[in-house]
């Protein structure tokens, strides 16, 4: 009886409402809101600019970066609270290599990379055999990279920031991957039609104001396509939603479900690298206290792209949208020339109600009651 | 996926010819905890062989030791005629053996198709990568659920939406789609339904009539006599014995599972409803 009537509820659903309900929704909404709000506060204040738009885009995929590996392991069912200390850690250990050490940027960079792969390997390793729940073993993990991150420097070089390694990256090859710009010719080409503006004076006269499209952006799009890809197109993708939705029954199946909780540790560090590697090769220096905070700022953008806390349901599209409304809000209020610590109120604010939405959203997919 | 691994020789309910699988006096101990103290059970390709027991007679520890879960203390099992012991339950699918738990088989947040194909997705090139198949695994699955009687809204649609009895019947159809000989069912109907119980049940029936042989977990007598050919009855490790479809009454069903006297008392007085 109770089935009959559950029967046609469900074939009530009309095209329009199943197109509608899926995962990013929330993130979709939020995005169009955040826009038209700024579009309307912000319009005259250079955030729709050239130089405006590539200001808030570069903060929003720092935030997209992170999150894509963030939201690939909340899928499969665990969290990692050790991303902001591991995008310190990268970042120092890159100083390390290649400044105290003096190797080549290139070897520094891919030694960086092997060693922060092996700790998201272990912070997996621990989850998987011990059954803890990964918010200990990576809380623990966020101290432990993070004391090391301030130790190391103070120990060998007496202070807390290296730099001078845009020196040092000058003519390696792969230095530029992270810290170099695509499209200069395009750019350029634009500045002279006129299409952005150029440079009235000064020594750049006659450059266009951006002179190139940041690799961390080309990364950013780079990992949101490929995350997004690995989940919803792959085999693998379907491990990712099975070991998060219900760990048991996917091992039933056969789904090595330890391997993609481990794998996933390992994207979600590498990810933590690439971002250290980026702003260590922009900022030309490498510091104890960068990525404080990230861990939770990768998390609610997961969250608010519609992904569920305990795993198993979540979209890399989602996670990307969450990151942009981060990142224009953030440099939103600036331009609209609002003070800077109301971003916090927004952050509580929105991550509140897109949890409420997607809550609801979520029961409408799933008939849970 | 072609059917392929499916007996196509066996005609339902033939004449007895080897059993597909056999365990023979098969014993579990955990420490001092006699769990199997000795049970005995064949069953045939095409045939649904019910176990039954009351709580705590062994059903679940003889299960998980046909299902390569536990290894037996001691006894035997033979499996298409050769001994064989399983070392894991990966071993025992590999050769044919699924089990269908109560819970434990779906995940309610994943697409039907999702679930479908969970550890088996196929895979198609595209170029240097290999992708999941999306449109063949629709296919697929929304074949195999019309043949069990299901008709999906869509293959994208969650399992969560899908009632009780509808999760175990995919879940059997995805068993059967992916070549079990064997299909151990753990108390499929348990937390169903009267409605949803007898889609269930019918399912079963479509099963068996493909060859596959069923072994049927219960503890509901009128559920067994429903849809089995024999009846094996466990009690307090044991099994009290075997008996075959119309030679035995409910009521000595009820009795051999109950443990005897206790029941034939209660019985008088519940008036044969329990």
């Amino acid at each position: 009886m109770v089935d009959a009537v559950q029967d046609e509820r469900v074939r009530q659903v009309s095209k329009w409402r199943q197109a509608l309900i899926r995962p990013e929704l929330g993130s979709i909404v939020g995005t169009i809101a955040v826009f038209t709000l700024f579009a309307f506060f912000a319009y005259d204040s250079g955030m729709f600019k050239p130089q405006g738009i590539l200001n808030w885009s570069i903060v929003s995929a720092q935030f997209m970066i992170i999150a894509v590996g963030a939201c690939l392991l909340m899928i499969a069912g665990e969290f990692d609270l050790s991303v902001g200390s591991m995008i310190g850690f990268a970042g120092m250990m890159i100083a390390v290599f290649g400044m105290v050490l003096g190797l080549p940027m290139w070897l520094a960079i891919l030694i960086t990379f092997v060693i922060c792969a092996a700790i998201g390997a272990i912070n997996g390793i621990i989850v998987v055999k011990t059954g803890l729940p990964s918010f200990i073993v990576t809380l623990a993990f966020l101290f432990i990279l993070r004391g090391f991150t301030i130790f190391i420097p103070q120990t060998i070089e007496r202070k807390t920031i290296i730099g001078g390694i845009k020196d040092a990256a000058e003519g390696d090859w792969l230095a530029p991957v992270f810290g170099g710009k695509i499209g200069q010719p395009i750019f350029r080409w634009l500045g002279d039609a006129g299409f952005i503006d150029t440079f009235q004076r000064g020594s750049r006269e006659g450059q266009p104001v951006i002179d190139g499209i940041p690799m961390l952006i080309v990364w950013a799009i780079a990992l949101i396509i490929f995350g997004h890809i690995l989940l919803t197109k792959t085999r693998f993708g379907n491990w990712i939603f099975a070991a998060g939705g219900d760990a048991e029954a996917a091992r039933n199946s056969g789904v090595p479900v330890a391997r993609v909780k481990i794998l996933m540790f390992v994207f979600t560090a590498i990810c933590a690298t690439i971002f250290a590697t980026c702003q260590v090769m922009e900022f030309g220096s490498a510091g104890a206290d960068r990525g404080l905070l990230k861990e939770f700022e990768a998390i609610i953008a997961v969250v608010v792209g519609g992904a569920l806390l305990t795993g198993g349901y979540g979209s890399v599209i989602g996670a990307a949208l969450g990151a942009l409304i981060f990142g224009v809000v953030q440099q939103g209020l600036f331009f609209a020339g609002v003070d800077n610590s109301l971003y916090r109120v927004f952050v509580g604010v929105i991550l509140l109600a897109a949890v409420i939405l997607n809550t609801y959203i979520r029961r409408l997919i799933t008939g849970e009651r | 996926m072609p059917d392929s691994a499916m007996p196509d020789s066996t005609t339902p309910g033939s004449t007895m010819r080897s059993p597909i699988i056999e365990m023979r006096d098969i014993e579990k101990h955990f420490g001092s905890v006699i769990a199997l103290a000795g049970v005995s059970l064949d069953v045939f390709a095409g045939e649904c062989h019910c176990l039954l027991g009351d709580n705590g007679a062994g059903k679940s520890t003889f299960i998980k030791t046909m299902s390569g879960v536990h290894q037996p203390t001691s006894g035997e099992v033979f499996f298409e005629g050769k001994p064989m012991s399983f070392s894991d339950p990966a071993a025992a699918i590999a050769a044919g053996i699924a089990t269908v738990h109560q819970h434990l088989a779906m995940i309610p947040l994943m697409s039907v198709t999702r679930n479908f194909f969970m550890g088996n997705e196929p895979v198609k090139k595209v170029g240097p990568f290999k992708l999941f198949d999306q449109q063949l695994a629709n296919k697929v699955t929304m074949e195999q659920m019309s043949a069990m009687g299901i008709n999906l809204r869509s293959p994208d649609q969650a399992v969560g939406t899908l009632s009780g009895g509808e999760r175990q019947t995919v879940a059997i159809a995805r068993a059967v789609h992916f070549g079990a000989k064997v299909l151990i069912l753990d108390e499929p109907t348990s937390a169903l339904g009267v409605r949803q119980t007898a889609n269930v049940l019918s399912t079963v029936d479509k099963v068996r009539k493909q060859g596959i042989a069923v072994v049927f977990i219960t503890h509901n007598v009128r559920h067994a006599l429903a849809v089995g050919d024999r009846f094996t009855v466990l009690n307090r490790g044991k099994t009290l014995g075997t008996a075959n479809r119309g030679e035995i009454t409910p009521e000595e069903l009820q009795d051999l599972m109950a443990g005897g006297q206790e029941m034939v008392a209660l019985e008088s007085s519940l008036g044969g409803t329990v």
